[in-house]
């Protein structure tokens, strides 16, 4: 059991890190008020690799592992969850299907320019009824000829309005349930496909997420991806990878908050000692650290199965649901131990706790989570 | 073009300390890095390598450790990585390094241009540069902070002084010590740091460079350190207490009577 770091999965830890304290967080606090996307640091990740880091060089990815990629969202996470989200959502929900399930053409058309970050990625699965029943969706598509007809609406679509290339989960047979749904990769521009309210949210704020509306959008036939029928099993296997990705990013706050409280408890002085002196708050940090430690194992094993060939969806399940339900109770410790401060936004830990909640809820809630866990325990 | 980057690895003394008893630095569990003037010379030679096509040389001399900053620029896109290392080589002093390192250079046949940092932040010796350029014996500029290369196949420089900077031209190869204001040093690519991995770094030890063994390693090395000492702070605070008025006459008094103050005339 080896359970070090290879020395390229050491060096790209040290340069995303170095990458995200300089680049990414001098400007995090100022776009969670703003909201603003962070075109300028995308532009950059994408000179870095860092949006095509597990895809092979061929396909204009970086030839790295499964695991570097998820090292990569957690650095991210560490100084801003908003962008960790836009690398995730780009890699894990639509670049991947893309290289998993795509003909080479497909790949060669999507996959390339997604893997050199010269365009950006979406996946669209949720709709206003069909979030964890994922297989009622009401979008159709309905073939003429050498197209596909796409009707109907969805909605909190991280990266919605901002990506070029989405795939779109679609009813073929509506008749047929889970096994009527199909996979489309449709780009930003065509006809009869608009983007609707962009949401204003509690965190991640910097992120985009919209609702994503098909009039009548003709979609050709090349860009199915995958067969009729195989859409959900698509989608399903998708979010397997996008979990891995989500419970780095709950990794990712959950160190923030613990590097945070670390210095706080350092600095901050009450009864004329720090108050890392106290027990009350050693206990918290212990605890703290522990789970992260935990939460960071489970994560990375969940992407060492990914990399070895080896299922991994019951792993990815209980890394996402352990690494968020951890993210978001550190978040409360950290604003506990700030105190007041904690609740202002001259700290960071207020923008760590709106940021944590969402781990638990997207690319499958906690519930989710324990019904994926639960079939794999009882079959 | 041909560019030969010289660059050092050095304990990141921003967390680095020094042990009070043997005044020597502590250097368990401290991150080893290039040093950061180096990274600037290497943004330097690869601006170029954008710009009008070069082969860009890292090299350096340190231990077998010293790989991994030499790992780092062949990821940042320099084209070849040389590290030279054997025990041979170990204590050198600035005047044996220079040496071992010129003759390295010999080795690799013509060049344009030789970058290097201004100086390494462990040593603060600034004078590899320098001594290397004499034993290359071509023009040195140092302290520079712009580089701009002219059709004549010659090149203007800025060189920063204390106050202002003086413009010099020089024609090539010439060795250059360059400072952080040159430029922004890019970070390794991932696809760089794969691929640098992949390529690894050529070692040269004493057998490869054609070296005279007196003048390498501590055997070379004039240079004599006796001790090593933190020079102790005494300091003492006196807190003046009283109105503006008394605290400032028994400021001035005080440093009357210490001599940092002549008679003020009021």
């Amino acid at each position: 059991m080896d359970l070090n770091l290879t020395k390229s999965q050491r060096m790209i830890r040290q340069m995303v890190r170095e990458f995200a304290e300089k680049e990414v967080a001098p400007g995090a606090s100022e776009r969670d008020s703003t909201g603003e996307f962070p075109w300028e640091i995308v532009k950059k990740m994408a000179r870095y690799n860092m949006l095509g880091i597990p895809f092979p060089e061929e396909y204009g990815g970086a030839g790295a592992d499964t695991l570097s990629y998820i090292i990569t969202v957690e650095e991210l996470a560490r100084v801003c969850a908003a962008t960790a989200v836009i690398v995730s959502a780009h890699t894990s929900l639509c670049a991947h299907p893309i290289y998993q399930f795509g003909t080479e053409e497909q790949k060669q058309r999507f996959l390339v320019p997604l893997a050199q970050g010269n365009r950006l990625g979406a996946f669209a699965l949720t709709e206003p009824n069909a979030g964890t029943d994922a297989a009622s969706i009401r979008t159709t598509a309905t073939r003429q000829g050498d197209s596909y007809i796409l009707n109907g609406n969805k909605i909190f679509i991280t990266n919605g309005g901002v990506a070029d290339i989405y795939i779109v989960l679609a009813k073929t047979d509506p008749s047929k349930g889970a096994r009527g749904i199909t996979a489309f990769i449709v780009e930003k521009g065509t006809p009869g496909f608009s983007f609707g309210k962009k949401e204003d949210k509690l965190g991640i704020r910097a992120s985009s997420t919209t609702e994503l509306i098909f009039q009548n959008c003709r979609i050709p036939v090349e860009n199915r991806l995958g067969e009729e029928g195989e859409g959900f099993k698509i989608a399903m296997q998708t979010l397997d990878g996008g979990r891995i990705g989500i419970a780095a990013q709950a990794v990712g706050i959950a160190q923030a908050c613990l590097d945070a409280c670390l210095r706080y408890a350092k600095e901050r002085e009450q009864f004329g000692k720090p108050i890392g002196s106290f027990q009350a708050i050693q206990w918290m940090l212990a605890d703290m650290a522990t789970q992260v430690e935990a939460a960071r194992l489970l994560t990375y094993r969940a992407a060492w199965l990914k990399d070895n060939k080896q299922p991994f969806s019951k792993e990815a399940a209980m890394a996402k649901l352990y690494a968020s339900e951890v993210a978001m109770q550190q978040a409360i410790k950290a604003v506990q131990i700030h105190g007041g401060y904690g609740y202002m936004k001259d700290y960071p830990v207020e923008r760590f706790f709106r940021d944590a909640k969402i781990t638990e809820i997207y690319e499958g809630t906690s519930e989710v989570q324990r019904m994926v866990i639960a079939s794999h325990l009882l079959r | 073009m041909r560019i030969i980057v010289c660059i050092k690895q050095v304990p990141d003394t921003t967390e680095v300390r020094i042990d009070p008893r043997t005044g020597t630095l502590i250097r368990t569990g401290v991150p080893s890095i290039i040093n950061p003037e180096d990274r600037h010379a290497l943004e330097a030679a690869l601006t170029i390598k954008d710009q009008c096509g070069a082969e860009v040389i890292a090299l350096s001399m340190g231990p077998p450790q010293a790989e991994d900053a030499l790992l780092e620029a062949l990821a940042m896109g320099v084209d070849r990585a040389i590290l030279l290392t054997d025990r041979a080589f170990a204590g050198a002093d600035t005047a044996a390094t220079s040496y071992t390192l010129a003759q390295a250079i010999k080795q690799l046949g013509p060049y344009d241009l030789v970058l290097t940092g201004r100086q390494a932040i462990d040593g603060d010796t600034a004078q590899v540069g320098p001594q290397l350029a004499e034993l290359l014996d071509i023009p040195q500029v140092t302290y520079v902070q712009k580089i701009e290369l002219l059709s004549d196949g010659t090149c203007r420089l800025q060189r920063a002084l204390e106050r202002g900077y003086e413009i010099v031209e020089t024609r090539l190869p010439a060795l250059f010590t360059v400072i952080k204001e040159l430029n922004t040093p890019r970070y390794p690519s991932i696809r760089g740091i794969m691929r640098a991995l992949r390529q690894g770094v050529t070692v040269w030890t004493a057998n490869d460079v054609p070296v005279d063994p007196n003048l390498i390693g501590l055997k070379g090395s004039p240079t004599q350190v006796q001790r090593t000492f933190v020079p102790e702070h005494k300091r003492n605070c006196v807190m003046l207490k009283g109105s503006l008025d008394e605290v400032t006459t028994a400021l001035v008094e005080e440093l009357k009577e210490r001599r940092l103050l002549k008679a003020l005339a009021t």
